[in-house]
């Protein structure tokens, strides 16, 4: 018996998503990732301290842009991750079964759900000022109005349990904080990081503008906590910090966000009972807001 | 060509003297002042409203009040006898205490100059006379300007003119300016001085603040002595922030100018609460410098009567009546 | 409760001359009612002692005397406060919106009719003048009861979903600077979505939440619903630390602020904090001048600057800089700063001895970096804590006092050349809590208003407040939103 075949596959080298465009971890280092049976799937660059930096600055600089491209232009870009989304949906199918050991046939149902979420959100990104904005009757002549804005920079720790984490989950809390205008960094799924590294090739050929999003691979207790601190990031998604003590608890993690305020997205009670393709509601779409009101006196 | 007005000197080095030189770089002026946020000076001057006058303050006041008065009459109904019984009443204003301060002025129309004239004859109260076609000013400048050498030679010594609010509305700035410069010219005497000239706007018709200040400033680079707010006959009077703003206007020209001129809020200042209001703008917004009847008048009729019940109040301790004033 | 005392009267200042020189108008001071010599908590509707001894004092800051000594809330006290609170839970929760709202109004109702004697309390306990406990403080309390009584029976149209729910337990802890206002910001949203509340006033004014306690008995409020402990920080911290407590709002400087998001971290109380700021004030060169002044003398000297929002940043465009400052220099003049009780008085007292010595250090600094300094030539009163109205100009952004929150009436002015500077220099802070801007053109104001990280941004106007209006920080000037709808939110399970 020979495992010589008669045409070699081509494997992906799998890379991190950094300012539009994908670099190797500056460690030079990659970490194995196997699927659910233990079988090797490929290498996942071990991002470290620094790539997260570099992605802080990346999505910092893309804040001022993307913040102030109309929510028109926004719906239409997150649109079109749907569009290039679908066409890969084969692809990401296999990545899917393969990180949560599920059949393909209902992978390919999350990747659905997945595309589906996108089409939602990009419904949304126009609509969120009338629904969390407010024009306030004060007593007396001034105009008076709130409106939504984007809080900035959100660190997101990618869930790692829960049916449909590994893509659905995973976009679940991408595209609520980019469809309100902020920028992100996520730390992908330490043990299933490949949907969120090619989720990575979908939106940059998305016309989605370089830095929106972020994704680095590696260990959640370095990353995230990275993300926790670092001054210049507004917000924290805990969705997957599932670690019960050090550096990557969600304790810690909301401790380290403390220092400079950010707001912070809790982890379910249970995360592993945590079913993605639910309803999401509009929770992740208005936490990472920030509602500013507008005095104005009337007179002529 | 226009005339140079006595208020826009040259030598000040304020830079204002060829503001009026045409009715473009006029415009350009009088657009180019800061803007009025209607909300921001009313609530100012609701806020100087709420000062508490008491006591000594209060007593100080009152009299200060007294002295500002123009007391006025303008009605159609006009006599002789009318006319000199507030001449008598503004001689002296409380008979049953002679420490009370007499008026500032008697104002009146042109053809009842003589007659105040005459019966205040030897006091220093002053006979105010409203001239150009007042109330609308709705007349040819000749005519304006017969109705003030008129009243001038018989006698008055200040002219309350009214300016030409259509002209000022449809924006012919120059207009006004000139008008105002004419009547100055037309106020002066033989012996070679003049009367006071008093311009008033009629704010209630200029309908906004930004107006009320470009007004001011045409008003008091055209030679203005005093710059007043109404007539008295629109529904619309004197209020606390138009007066706050003139007041502010005044401030700002003698900070440009070197040359200080006066305010007189006019129409419906009818209680000793409302006059305490103006004192208080006065105060805090010119201080010292307008707190006398030189640089500030109230127009008014039935003020003097309530001052003067509030003057006895705080003599006796008792609240006072109408029927303890006299009736004019 | 003991007898009240007399209270002193501050030592008048020499008075400014002039020809209409407005004489004393005092307040009486016997209008606050009875103060007791000591009080203790409020809890499960009955005023309770201490399980500990220690007693604090509250002052009269303009006068330095002693009002009241009031308990020291130990953990005990606070655990008592938050069973009442807990026990009271279910049937408040439970009662109809309607049935609740109606309580609010009641509270509402009697704090108007009370509105004197809360407005020289007030005044007396924290210093500020009665003109602003009287005009802005407590017709602001009122107005934010009614408001949110209303929202009693209508949270299913707040955009919460259908019947949201209240937390729990609100663990409140509040400033010194707008006691009784503080407190209904608290209390208000709190009941009207359901929830019972332990509420810590500050340790140098506990005086008016103390009231505010015998109003809740007269308004026939269930026990428990409303639990006062009085205290310090240790006290604070006691109560948002306790187990059992659902939902901490905390309004207070940024420092503990972060301390008690730290606490709180992993233990799934909701958190909403309202902290410092370091606001810009910006006045364009197209301004309207005479109410810029106003504004930036508004929103810097009110309260004697003891506001999270207060324009402590003039940014005024290099090319009107002197004539803005000359105006402002005149206006300032006119500041009357003195006995609080004195109806004519601007400026009253600094707080507490310690917020003057912090204004103190800071404005040392301010001037040991560079900067100079101008104040009116104002007369002080002799006992009491005071501090003149001061300008700095020449101020940088590397400044402490261009940076750091100084709660006191001390303005840092800045110059800018263009407005993208402006919005750059405004934003250059960690806090993000307010911010003025001042011209006439209103796309101008529009386009400076999108780019300012602010949560309140005040155009051609300044320290506005109302309870239909949102109110809350950016960055580290805090989360969540008080006032509106949006205020509703900190309450609810969503």
């Amino acid at each position: 018996m020979s495992d010589i075949t008669l045409r070699l596959d081509v494997l992906k080298t799998y890379k991190l998503y950094v300012g539009g465009k994908f670099p190797r971890s500056e460690s030079g280092r990659v970490y194995e990732v196997t699927d659910s049976k233990g079988q090797w799937l490929g290498n996942a660059p071990l991002g470290t301290r620094k790539d997260t930096r570099d992605a802080v600055l990346a999505a910092r600089a893309a804040v001022k842009g993307w913040s102030g491209a109309t929510a028109y232009n926004r719906g239409q870009v997150l649109y079109r991750v749907a569009e290039m989304l679908q066409g890969r949906r084969e692809q990401f199918a296999a990545e899917v079964a393969a990180a949560e050991g599920v059949a393909v046939k209902k992978a390919a149902a999350l990747v659905d759900a997945a595309i589906d979420r996108w089409v939602w959100y990009a419904g949304w990104t126009d609509k969120i000022a009338q629904i969390a904005g407010s024009s306030n009757p004060v007593a007396g002549p001034f105009f008076n109005l709130s409106t939504p804005e984007p809080s900035g920079v959100i660190g997101v720790v990618a869930p790692q349990t829960g049916y449909g984490h590994s893509l659905l989950g995973l976009v679940e809390v991408i595209a609520p904080a980019i469809a309100a205008g902020n920028t992100v960094v996520v730390a992908a799924a330490a043990d299933a990081p490949m949907p969120a590294l090619s989720l990575g090739e979908v939106l940059a050929t998305s016309d989605l503008p370089g830095g929106v999003v972020n994704i680095i691979s590696g260990k959640t207790a370095d990353i995230a906590p990275t993300l926790a601190t670092h001054q210049d990031v507004n917000g924290l998604d805990l969705a997957g910090a599932i670690a019960a003590e050090g550096p990557g608890a969600a304790a810690a993690l909301e401790a380290g966000a403390a220092d400079t305020l950010k707001r912070v997205v809790r982890p379910a009670l249970d995360p592993s009972a945590q079913d993605w393709t639910a309803a999401p509601g509009t929770e992740r779409l208005l936490s990472f807001l920030e509602t500013k009101t507008v005095w104005h006196p009337m007179g002529i | 060509m226009s005339t140079l007005a006595a208020n826009a000197p040259d030598a000040a080095g304020s830079g204002l003297a060829d503001v009026a030189a045409s009715e473009a770089s006029l415009r350009r002026f009088l657009h180019g002042l800061p803007g009025v946020d209607q909300v921001g000076l009313e609530a100012r001057a609701a806020s100087l409203g709420t000062r508490s006058i008491k006591t000594t303050a209060k007593a100080r006041a009152i009299d200060l009040a007294i002295s500002m008065i123009d007391l006025t009459t303008l009605e159609g109904a006009d006599t002789v006898g009318k006319v000199r019984s507030l001449c008598i009443k503004g001689r002296n204003p409380d008979p049953t205490d002679p420490s009370t301060p007499q008026v500032a002025a008697i104002c009146v129309y042109p053809d009842m100059v003589a007659t105040a004239k005459a019966t205040l004859a030897g006091t220093p109260i002053q006979v105010a006379s409203v001239a150009t076609a007042f109330p609308a000013g709705r007349a040819a400048l000749p005519v304006k300007l017969a109705d003030t050498a008129d009243a001038v030679a018989a006698g008055a010594d200040e002219i309350d003119m009214v300016i030409d609010r259509g002209a000022f509305l449809s924006g012919r700035y120059l207009s006004v300016f000139e008008e105002i410069t004419a009547v100055k010219e037309a106020c002066k005497r033989p012996d070679g001085t003049a009367a006071h000239l008093k311009v008033i706007f009629e704010t209630g018709e200029l309908q906004t603040y930004d107006n009320v200040r470009r007004a001011s400033w045409l008003a008091m680079l055209a030679g203005a002595d005093f710059i007043k707010t109404s007539t008295g006959k629109v529904a619309v009077n004197a209020t606390p922030p138009v007066t706050l703003l003139m007041l502010e206007a005044v401030r700002d020209f003698r900070a440009a100018t070197g040359v200080q001129i006066g305010v007189k809020p006019a129409g419906g200042i009818k209680t000793t609460k409302d006059a305490m209001k103006y004192l208080v703008m006065v105060n805090e917004t010119l201080g010292d410098d307008w707190l006398s009847p030189h640089w500030f008048r109230f127009g008014a009729s039935s003020l003097l009567n309530d001052l003067l019940m509030q003057r006895q109040k705080l003599t006796t301790g008792r609240y006072s009546g109408p029927d303890y004033v006299t009736v004019d | 409760m003991a007898k009240n005392k007399k209270i002193e009267e501050p030592v008048a200042a020499a008075p400014k001359t002039g020809l209409f020189e407005y004489a004393p108008a005092p307040e009486s001071p016997a209008a606050a009612g009875d103060i007791a010599t000591s009080y203790g908590h409020f809890i499960g509707g009955e005023f309770v002692d201490s399980s500990g001894n220690e007693a604090l004092k509250t002052v009269n800051p303009a006068t330095e005397q002693v009002l009241a000594e009031f308990a020291h809330g130990t953990e005990e006290d606070v655990d008592r406060a938050v069973a009442a609170a807990r026990r009271a839970f279910a049937d408040w929760s439970a009662l109809p919106g309607s049935e609740r709202a109606k309580y609010l109004f009641r509270i509402a109702r009697i704090i108007q009719e009370r509105s004197r004697e809360l407005a020289v309390l007030e005044s007396i306990d924290n210093g500020k003048p009665i003109r602003e406990t009287r005009d802005v403080d407590l017709p602001l309390v009122a107005a934010h009861f009614f408001y949110y009584a209303g929202w009693a029976d209508k949270l299913d149209f707040a955009g919460y979903g259908a019947n949201p729910r209240p937390l729990g337990v609100a663990g409140q802890v509040i400033p010194w600077n707008f006691p009784l206002l503080m407190l209904a910001w608290k209390i208000a949203p709190a009941l009207a979505t359901g929830n019972t509340v332990v509420l810590k006033p500050a340790e140098t004014t506990p005086l008016t939440a103390l009231r505010f306690a015998e109003i809740c008995r007269q308004a026939g409020l269930p026990k428990g619903v409303v639990n006062i402990v009085t205290g310090d920080g240790r006290t604070g911290a006691a109560l948002t630390a306790h187990p059992d407590v659902n939902k901490v709002a905390f309004t207070g400087s940024t420092p503990v602020g972060r301390a008690i998001a730290k606490q709180l971290a992993g233990s799934r109380k909701k958190l909403s904090l309202e902290l410092g700021g370091k606001a810009a004030n910006i006045v364009f060169d197209d301004a309207p001048i005479d109410q810029a002044v106003e504004g930036i003398v508004n929103g810097i000297f009110f309260n004697q600057g003891h506001v999270c929002c207060a324009g402590s940043r003039l940014l005024v465009q290099e090319s009107i800089q002197d004539e803005l400052l000359d105006a402002l220099k005149r206006r300032m003049d006119t500041l009357r700063v003195g006995d609080p009780l004195d109806k004519n008085t601007d400026i009253g007292a600094i707080n507490s001895a310690a917020q003057l010595a912090r204004i103190t250090e800071l404005t040392a600094a301010g001037e040991a970096e560079g900067a100079e300094r101008w104040s009116p030539s104002c007369d002080l009163p002799g006992t009491g804590f005071w501090f003149r109205p001061t300008l700095f100009t020449g101020v940088s952004q590397a400044h402490r006092i261009a940076r750091e929150e100084i709660f006191g009436p001390v303005l840092s002015v800045l110059t800018f050349r263009t407005p993208a500077e402006a919005v750059e220099k405004a934003n250059n802070t960690p806090y993000g809590l307010s911010a003025g801007i001042w011209t006439e053109k209103g796309s101008r104001i529009l386009w400076t208003a999108s780019r300012l990280r602010a949560g309140v941004v005040w155009a051609n106007t300044f320290n506005k407040f109302d309870p239909t209006s949102p109110f809350g920080g950016y960055k580290e000037s805090g989360y969540g939103r008080e006032g509106g709808r949006h205020g509703l939110e900190a309450y609810l399970d969503v």
